[in-house]
């Protein structure tokens, strides 16, 4: 049974290294699509931080920062 | 007129929307890989080899329908001269060019023990290979030039070019005397493929279209926040 899997009457080495290359595809699309996110995300909590007074009320007033740094909180619990 | 294009309304959903597509994702893709690989029944002709076809297929389909959005989305924001339109048609080309290079690779890979060789220059596999290279085009494009109008134009006319490939690649087997077989799936006609390996093919189409629209959503949302992050430094 398990050889039968593993084998495919000699067709097994074909069908599971697409089916490998199709999941190490999408794994690594995955994690770099990922990283470059957290990459932005970590770069605009950095530049938030450092606006002073009146950039902080102006940043603060654009719904998609709020979004941004609500994201950043929940990924965090 | 495009009110609901504006990033700050699509951030809302895309931002949440990623966990419950992934969530979405792995279930029907689990139960895609056990119909593929277990459940489905082999070929009498190709015998097992015929199950690359559930990886190979979707991948094609894909990356063709993601290159004709692209172009349409770059012909409607020549039109509408819309800013949003080029960021999401960047969004969608990494899932595009990735699943273009699946269906090259397990098609060379089927290939091997079907037609006895890795590569021929048949009129599909080259036209799959010329649309792979318009899609590093496209990407490179994005890479290159910095200036936001000049990117903006010049990907628009590399997407509008190549999608004239598209019903090249769809036709090739029609057209030109290939190796590969004509389309067994049909929408207007009736199709040639039995259910037992329809339903898995389908199931799998479900589940490549969900991955590729996890990273659309994943590369939108860096796109958006890195426009964001320019904008914090005009603050």
């Amino acid at each position: 049974m398990i050889n039968e899997i593993f084998l495919m009457n000699g067709y097994g080495i074909y069908v599971w290294s697409a089916f490998s290359f199709t999941l190490m595809s999408f794994g690594s699309l995955f994690f770099i699509t990922k990283l470059q996110f957290l990459k932005e995300r970590r770069k605009f909590v950095q530049k938030f931080g450092l606006l002073n007074g009146e950039a902080i009320k102006v940043a603060k007033s654009q719904k998609i920062n709020q979004k941004i740094l609500e994201g950043v909180l929940s990924s965090k619990i | 007129m495009l009110n609901f294009l504006e990033p700050n309304r699509i951030f809302v959903i895309t931002s949440k929307a990623p966990k419950y597509v992934f969530f979405l994702f792995v279930i029907v893709f689990s139960i895609g890989l056990t119909e593929a690989l277990f459940l489905s029944p082999e070929d009498y002709k190709q015998s097992h080899s015929v199950r690359i076809m559930y990886v190979h297929v979707p991948s094609a389909w894909i990356s063709l329908g993601i290159f004709s959005i692209i172009a349409f989305l770059s012909i409607l924001s020549f039109i509408l001269k819309n800013k949003n339109l080029p960021l999401i048609s960047k969004s969608l080309a990494p899932s595009g060019f990735v699943f273009n290079i699946i269906a090259l690779v397990t098609g060379a890979i089927w290939g091997k023990p079907t037609w006895g060789t890795w590569w021929a220059w048949d009129a599909r596999i080259t036209s799959m290979l010329i649309l792979a290279l318009f899609y590093s085009m496209y990407l490179l494009s994005w890479k290159i030039f910095k200036n936001d109008e000049k990117v903006t134009k010049i990907s628009s006319i590399i997407a509008i070019l190549g999608v004239i490939n598209v019903p090249i690649i769809k036709f090739s087997v029609d057209w030109w005397s290939t190796l590969h077989q004509s389309s067994s799936v049909k929408i207007l006609s009736t199709t040639t493929i039995h259910t037992s390996m329809l339903i898995p093919l389908a199931i799998m189409t479900a589940a490549f279209t969900l991955f590729s629209i996890l990273i659309f959503l994943m590369k939108y949302n860096t796109e958006l926040i890195k426009i964001k992050n320019k904008g914090l430094d005009r603050l």
